[in-house]
């Protein structure tokens, strides 16, 4: 019987440090990196701006939900901010394709390389940020509001009799239910609809797509359309699980690019796959896995270090190492990429 | 306008701005932008020698401007003797372990045929041979930072004079380098760019988080300087005599006791401006090098075939031109100009902070001055890192004022005009962006273009 307490507290242990953050984090890495996939498959290049793109929206969801705030507006439970959602997405659906009006069509119709479009995002990667610091400030903003749990370490102790809590934030749930919603919506979209058609048929191969009578203008406009709302819930959600910072949200840049590289760029399960990918190993490589090996191990074996593989500090560290691995090894990714 | 006289006629403008600056706010502000503006042009030609000259989109200048940086700690700081004593066994053993983990992770590299079994031989080696360097490491890196952790906490430095740091900062750089390109520089532009970035942010995080080399995030504060302090200038005799020359008509039509006075207080703000002019020989001097040496190469067979392998890298690899070697080349001699361009700013800081360096600043700020400039042209850069880093620096006061001016009409407590005038300074970044897109856009060869001679 102890055995077996022993056996299942290591298992709450690994579920509440590793299974449920991972699983929320690797949610919100799959959503940004889904809207880089299908640029990078629409539009064929790599989006410097998109981290910038998550700040915006989240930054205008932020904005609108302070405001319902002040008129007493809640949801009860659930977060404020995600009634505010619906206008955050409209501004990023504006600001993209404003973006894309006044920058990238150009380079489009002059079929300039793809680098040029590369250098053109860093471009706009610098405005986004402006407008972003400008408006809002480079501090931290927190905007969660309503029940915080679903499940409390404390509850679950009393409820189980085990020495070890479970707890599970809403945000954290939150965010998984939406991405699966939200995903499949996405491959429906994509694999059903005559738009998502043409979509895939323009990535696949865009000179056959176009004499097909596939509008280029309208699959690059719904791209922009689709990655706005990815990007913008992506960033929201993780804005309520952690705090929103415009200076974090460059830095999910780097992760997010390494869960669509290491899927396989230009495929959307491939990002999914990535997110979790990158999610896991930062979790799994930075947790200190000695009180596990407590419960697991006899007395007389019982670890003396941390049993740490990296500090914390390098978690940010291990999703580059992933990333520049594959793109050594095997740069098409884990399926391979390049095809919608 | 050709391109000779839009150079001098840019670079006039750049001269007059700072004069400006220097009647309208002060002498010092307008030397330290100059200064800074010497550096930027320095990193802007290592950029531009690997973009510009053949056409490597390295997005992590970054990384190399940092690895510049702690050289200068680890030339000029002294050596921790104590840390020395308590650790160096174990490092040596440690050393030893890593040195062989990576000789044996080559060596399986090279004799097995790839596959999947080179690729679990490999990860079983690297794993193995790390697990064992940590095993020496780990204890040696505690009994480092136990020593006087608040003061120094880590090995220290060689103790030579730091202006040597600038030649070592570009070894370290080159050094690193050359073994990121030997395994990245097969990549496709755009991976080559990704994977440069998140490798910047390694280097970064290994020198905020590896304590017993760098001090980490408790920063490392006062290097040595190669100019003198202002506090011995103001006390040295020769200095006061020069100041009392300088502004001799003023003090000679002063009473004794006010002349006394206000000739303290030249001497005060001649030292400063004294030890600034200085520096801005020395990275003068730095910059006249390396550019004269950027346009030699460019205009010799070597830049001809460099920019011969980026115009068309199939057509230059069947003229039997090595294009990997040629690429691993220029990367290594960029990653060099950007490592002294990076000791040379840490010098100026007199301190290595780990956290000051991001991305937006050290990497797209230096792509925008690149671009800007006119990539593959040597003059473009400089120019592009004079005038970027001026806008950058004074687009802060002019935003302020501006938004001052602009919401006037405002009561001085509104919440509004307080926000507007707090944040004014992140509008900078918006102009920034705003540049770089229309000069790609209008002018994709920057203000000076590169110069195609046609034969």
């Amino acid at each position: 019987m102890e055995a077996l307490t022993d056996l299942v507290s290591a298992l709450v242990l690994i579920l509440n440090f590793i299974v449920v953050p991972g699983l929320s984090y690797g949610s919100q890495l799959a959503l940004g990196a889904l809207g880089i996939t299908l640029v990078f498959g629409i539009l064929r290049f790599a989006n410097f701006a998109h981290g910038d793109t998550m700040a915006f929206g989240t930054m205008i969801t932020i904005l609108v939900t302070w405001w319902l705030q002040a008129q007493g507006v809640s949801l009860g439970p659930l977060p404020t901010a995600l009634l505010a959602l619906p206008i955050g997405i409209l501004f990023t659906v504006l600001l993209l394709v404003i973006t894309d009006k006044t920058v990238y069509r150009y380079y489009r119709h002059h079929k300039a390389v793809p680098v040029t479009f590369m250098i053109a995002s860093m471009g706009v990667m610098f405005m986004t940020n402006g407008i972003v610091r400008f408006v809002i400030g480079p501090n931290d903003q927190r905007f969660l509001d309503g029940e915080r749990f679903i499940v409390r370490a404390r509850d679950f102790k009393a409820m189980t009799g085990l020495s070890e809590g479970l707890s599970i934030k809403v945000s954290q749930g939150l965010t998984i239910v939406i991405a699966i919603v939200l995903v499949a919506l996405l491959f429906w979209f994509l694999q059903k609809t005559r738009t998502g058609k043409a979509m895939r048929a323009y990535s696949d191969n865009e000179d056959l797509a176009l004499l097909s009578g596939v509008d280029p203008d309208r699959v690059v406009l719904v791209t922009w359309i689709i990655t706005a709302i990815l990007a913008t819930i992506a960033g929201t959600l993780y804005g309520l699980d952690k705090s929103f910072k415009p200076f974090t949200y460059l830095q999910l840049l780097l992760p997010m690019f390494a869960a669509a590289i290491v899927g396989g760029i230009g495929n959307p399960i491939g990002a999914i796959l990535g997110g979790y990918v990158i999610a896991f190993s930062e979790v799994m490589v930075t947790y200190a896995y000695k009180k596990v090996f407590i419960y697991l191990l006899p007395q007389s074996l019982e670890p003396e270090g941390l049993l740490q593989l990296l500090s914390t500090d390098y978690k940010f560290a291990v999703s580059f190492v992933i990333l520049v691995l594959v793109l050594l090894v095997r740069p098409t990714g884990i399926l391979r990429g390049k095809v919608l | 306008m050709s391109n000779t006289r839009k150079t001098q006629l840019a670079f006039a403008t750049i001269g007059v701005l700072l004069l400006i600056i220097g009647f309208a706010q002060s002498w010092n502000v307008s030397l330290g932008i100059l200064n800074l503006c010497l550096i930027s042009a320095v990193m802007a030609l290592g950029v531009n020698m690997q973009w510009g000259y053949a056409g490597l989109l390295n997005v992590g200048v970054m990384g190399f401007a940092a690895l510049g940086g702690v050289s200068a700690v680890l030339v000029s700081q002294a050596p921790v003797v104590e840390a020395w004593n308590a650790s160096w066994g174990r490092m040596l053993v440690a050393a030893i372990c890593f040195a062989g983990t990576v000789a044996a992770a080559v060596f399986t590299y090279r004799k097995l045929a790839s596959g999947r079994n080179r690729n679990l031989a490999l990860t079983l080696v690297i794993l193995v041979g790390l697990a064992l360097t940590r095993i020496f490491l780990d204890p040696a890196i505690s009994s480092i930072e136990a020593i006087e952790p608040a003061k120094t906490g880590f090995l220290g430095g060689m103790g030579l004079p730091i202006i040597l740091s600038w030649i070592f900062g570009g070894v370290v750089a080159a050094g690193i380098a050359w073994c990121i390109g030997k395994v990245a520089l097969g990549l496709r532009a755009d991976y080559l760019a990704i994977a440069t970035l998140g490798i910047s942010e390694i280097i970064i995080a290994v020198l905020k988080n590896e304590d017993w080399l760098t001090r980490g995030v408790k920063n490392v504060t006062g290097l040595s300087r190669p100019v003198p302090y202002e506090i011995d200038l103001q006390t040295s005799p020769w200095f006061i005599d020069l100041m009392g020359w300088w502004h001799g008509s003023v003090l000679d039509g002063l009473a004794t006791d006010a002349r006394q006075q206000a000739l303290k207080q030249f001497v005060i703000d001649g030292s400063s401006i004294f030890v600034k002019l200085c520096y801005t020989g020395l990275f003068a001097a730095v910059l006249l090098i390396v550019l004269w040496l950027s346009v030699r190469a460019l205009n010799s067979p070597w830049g001809r075939m460099m920019r011969a392998i980026r115009d068309n890298e199939v057509a230059a690899g069947a003229m039997g031109k090595d294009v990997t070697r040629r690429h691993l080349e220029i990367f290594v001699i960029g990653s060099a100009v950007i490592g002294v361009a990076g000791a040379m700013l840490t010098t100026l800081d007199g301190q290595f902070t780990p956290t000051s360096y991001q991305p937006l600043r050290f990497t797209f700020l230096i792509w925008v001055m690149v671009i800007v400039g006119g990539s593959g042209n040597n003059m473009g850069s400089v120019l592009g890192g004079f005038l970027i880093w001026l806008v950058w620096i004074e687009a802060e006061p002019v935003g302020v004022w501006l938004m001052e001016v602009g919401t006037g009409w405002l009561d001085e407590s509104n919440a509004l005009r307080l926000h507007l005038i707090e944040n004014a300074q992140h509008m900078r970044l918006f102009f920034m962006g705003l540049v770089l897109l229309l000069v790609l856009r209008f002018s994709p060869g920057g203000i000076l273009p590169e110069v195609v001679r046609k034969r």
